[in-house]
């Protein structure tokens, strides 16, 4: 079996059975992150490069790693110094890069739906790393690589998604996939920050943390960024924590097993409590070690459309 | 010149006409209607009197008053690269429009008599039709201070607008409608509470969630449409709404007007063609202010129409240049280019029932120069021989690349459209 598109856009596009293809795939790809060396000759000769018009840490590092180790020949591109700041359209920047010959762009932008539009004036494969408050596939992926790893399967798992649904790509993205494998999507947070609209995509809301978390086998929870606070979708951080923070208390209305999940970067004593970020159940740099080997199969099984 | 148009299917509302005959133009003026056929006695048989005419034969065709727009954006001067007199007006020629009002939010903004008379000149000389300009209401469109509406309004302004801007207050808009009065010129308001919408770029609900674009909710157009009701309602002002495209505006106007409020609105062959679904795929071309709704604001926009509540179709005609609508959907500017898609859409209603094609005129030529004063949308004797003949039977398939406009940014690409202007007639002159 093959992807259907040259491109990773979104989880809303791919279908169940391609999304199994690539955890199946990524599955293949941990044990090979597991050897002494890390390293694969699979697509050597070919090139990645890496448009990224936000600032990222992990979700950069993890790409640009997961193109190393398939022999990619690696390339950043970062917005400071290229001529997007001299005035670039971001069709024009996309068009120079192929023609230099890469055969994967890697793009996170601010502005949602940026990679769609790229993808459609180029013939490389584009792959979205974030784009606005759209998607974020690849994160999508990972968790969904853990949670089966930590749980053993998604159908039926109640997950607790918890913070600033609103602008979280990462969450809209999990939400899309998980739904489409029978998954209980909970999504939890002031009604502010948590659209009911999601509701039509087949998650439920809730704006009680406590009632949420009820037998949860996974809690995951959002970075809340404090830029909110001052465009007064929340009074306080303080007040913030005290509604919606995940405390040891809260924890223990979820299922005993459950696991803690968080996309990174934490805000310690905001969203979630150290305690808990540094306890057994939580899988926060698993996720990290995961995304590796996703994206690895993400890059290989798109280089595989063109064969 | 002088024309004879005859065999035509002749509609003039203003007149009550609604028939089968011959139209004589002398001296680019309207000189007589006859709906009798044939002999001396009939108007083709004075008309073959008149010196040197030309005859147009209109079998089968229909002959209204020349279109009027009341929503234009001319974009000169200061934006010649999107569009400019020349050009927008070739474009409303060819779309069956004989007057176009130009927006005032140019670079500089027309809010003072210079740019006024700027534009006025300029039409002169090479515009294919006639351009009203619509002034500034505030002072370089800031909503802050009143521009000199009077001075303008001597210079040649039909209308006040800080259109592409609302005015957020309540204050300098009563004001605006009160001062406005001394010249009896309407305040055309473009609605959006801009707290309200900050950062939105399509129409808010699923499809924004979804597509991860920032939402502008229909409150945003419908608080301030329920302000500037009750503005009316004050200060006894003449105002008329711009762009409707909610269910809920509608209901807000419909209301106002069983009270007695005297009010006019119009909306734009958008608002009820196509729905936010046209964004889909990061569509910039669908990209529009106020934006694109759901089925069910169509459905109530149509009902506005019928019955009365909405009394003008007008393009909101926004041009803009091509690299601007090929980028990140919240970075590229709003609008659509409307000119030459604006009647054939429209017609689209006759067809559904909505209208008939005596009303549609009156949407889109006797109301509008009704609300501005004019002595335009008539073909009474008299009147400057502005003329659009009609081929109800014609298609066409949309193609930007066929438009006059500048600005080839259309959400309807590629639409088979029945219905179209064949012969458009601007004060005696004859564009085909």
């Amino acid at each position: 079996m093959k992807l259907s598109s040259k491109d990773l856009l979104g989880i809303k596009d791919l279908s169940k059975d391609e999304i199994t293809l690539v955890l199946d795939t990524a599955s293949g790809f941990k044990d090979v992150l597991k050897r002494d060396i890390k390293k694969v000759p699979a697509l050597r000769g070919k090139t990645a490069v890496n448009l990224f018009f936000e600032p990222s840490t992990r979700t950069k590092t993890s790409f640009e790693l997961a193109e190393k180790r398939l022999s990619l020949d690696v390339v950043n591109f970062a917005v400071t110094t290229s001529s997007v700041v001299k005035g670039e359209s971001i069709i024009d920047t996309a068009l120079n890069v192929q023609a230099l010959g890469a055969e994967f762009m890697v793009i996170r932008h601010p502005s949602s739906g940026v990679p769609h539009l790229v993808s459609k004036h180029i013939h490389a494969s584009v792959i979205n790393a974030g784009d606005g408050i759209n998607e974020h596939p690849t994160q999508a992926l990972l968790d969904a690589f853990t949670m089966k790893e930590k749980r053993g399967r998604l159908e039926g798992l109640v997950v607790a998604i918890v913070g600033d649904v609103l602008h979280s790509r990462v969450a809209k993205s999990d939400c899309y996939l998980l739904t489409k494998f029978g998954a209980e999507v909970r999504l939890i947070g002031p009604p502010t920050l948590v659209p009911l609209e999601m509701e039509s995509v087949g998650a439920k809301v809730f704006h009680d943390m406590e009632e949420g978390l009820r037998d949860a086998d996974v809690v995951m929870m959002l970075r809340i960024q404090m830029e909110r606070q001052d465009r007064g979708f929340f009074p306080s951080t303080l007040e913030y924590a005290r509604y919606w923070g995940l405390t040891t208390e809260r924890l223990s209305l979820a299922k005993k097993e459950a696991i803690v999940m968080h996309p990174g970067p934490m805000n310690r004593g905001v969203e979630i409590v150290s305690e808990i970020a540094d306890s057994p159940r939580s899988v926060i740099l698993e996720q990290v070690t995961n995304g590796l080997a996703v994206r690895m199969a993400v890059l290989y099984l798109l280089a595989g459309i063109k064969e | 010149m002088n024309l004879l148009i005859k065999n035509g299917h002749i509609i003039d509302p203003s007149q009550g006409i609604d028939g089968v005959g011959d139209l004589v133009i002398e001296n680019n003026r309207i000189k007589e209607i006859s709906l009798e056929r044939k002999g001396k006695d009939s108007a083709e048989g004075r008309a073959s009197g008149l010196q040197g005419i030309r005859t147009i034969d209109a079998l089968g065709l229909y002959v209204l008053p020349g279109l009027i727009d009341m929503h234009t954006h001319l974009r000169e001067p200061g934006f010649e690269y999107k569009e400019t007199i020349k050009t927008g007006t070739m474009a409303a020629v060819k779309g069956g429009f004989t007057s176009v009002c130009a927006m005032p939010n140019t670079n500089p903004v027309n809010d003072n008599s210079s740019v006024t008379d700027f534009i006025i000149r300029k039409a002169i000389q090479e515009g294919e039709c006639t351009v009203y300009p619509v002034g500034a209401i505030t002072k370089g469109q800031k909503g802050e201070e009143l521009a000199e509406m009077g001075i303008m309004y001597a210079e040649g302004c039909v209308a006040f607008s800080d259109d592409g801007r609302p005015v957020m207050s309540s204050l300098v808009m009563r004001r605006a409608l009160e001062y406005s009065k001394a010249f009896n010129v309407p305040i055309i308001s473009h609605c959006e509470d801009l707290d309200l919408s900050e950062g939105g770029v399509m129409n808010e609900g699923l499809l924004s969630v979804t597509l991860g674009l920032r939402g502008v909710p229909p409150e945003a157009e419908e608080a301030m449409v329920a302000r500037d009701i009750a503005l009316v309602g004050l200060t006894k002002g003449r105002l008329h709404i711009a762009h409707v495209s909610t269910a809920g505006s509608v209901r807000l106007l419909r209301e106002a007007k069983a009270r007695g409020i005297q009010i006019s609105a119009e909306t734009c062959p958008h608002y009820f063609s196509i729905t936010e679904k046209a964004v889909e795929g990061y569509n910039t071309n669908a990209k529009v202010n106020p934006p694109l709704r759901g089925q069910e604001d169509m459905d109530s926009i149509k009902k506005g129409l019928k019955d009365g509540t909405i009394d003008v179709i007008a393009t909101d005609h926004a041009p803009h240049h091509r690299d601007e609508k090929l980028r990140e959907f919240d970075q590229a500017p709003s609008g659509i280019s409307g000119l030459e898609t604006a009647l054939s859409l429209s017609l689209r209603l006759v067809d559904e029932g909505v209208l008939t094609l005596s009303q549609l005129v009156e949407k889109m030529a006797k109301n509008p120069a009704a609300i501005l004063g004019l002595d335009k949308g008539t073909l009474k004797p008299g009147a400057d021989a502005d003329i659009t003949i009609l081929d109800l039977n014609k298609k066409f398939m949309v193609d930007s690349g066929q438009f006059f406009s500048k600005g080839k940014n259309t959400p309807f690409e590629g639409w088979v459209l029945k219905g179209m202007p064949v012969v458009t007639i601007c004060k005696g002159k004859v564009h085909e």
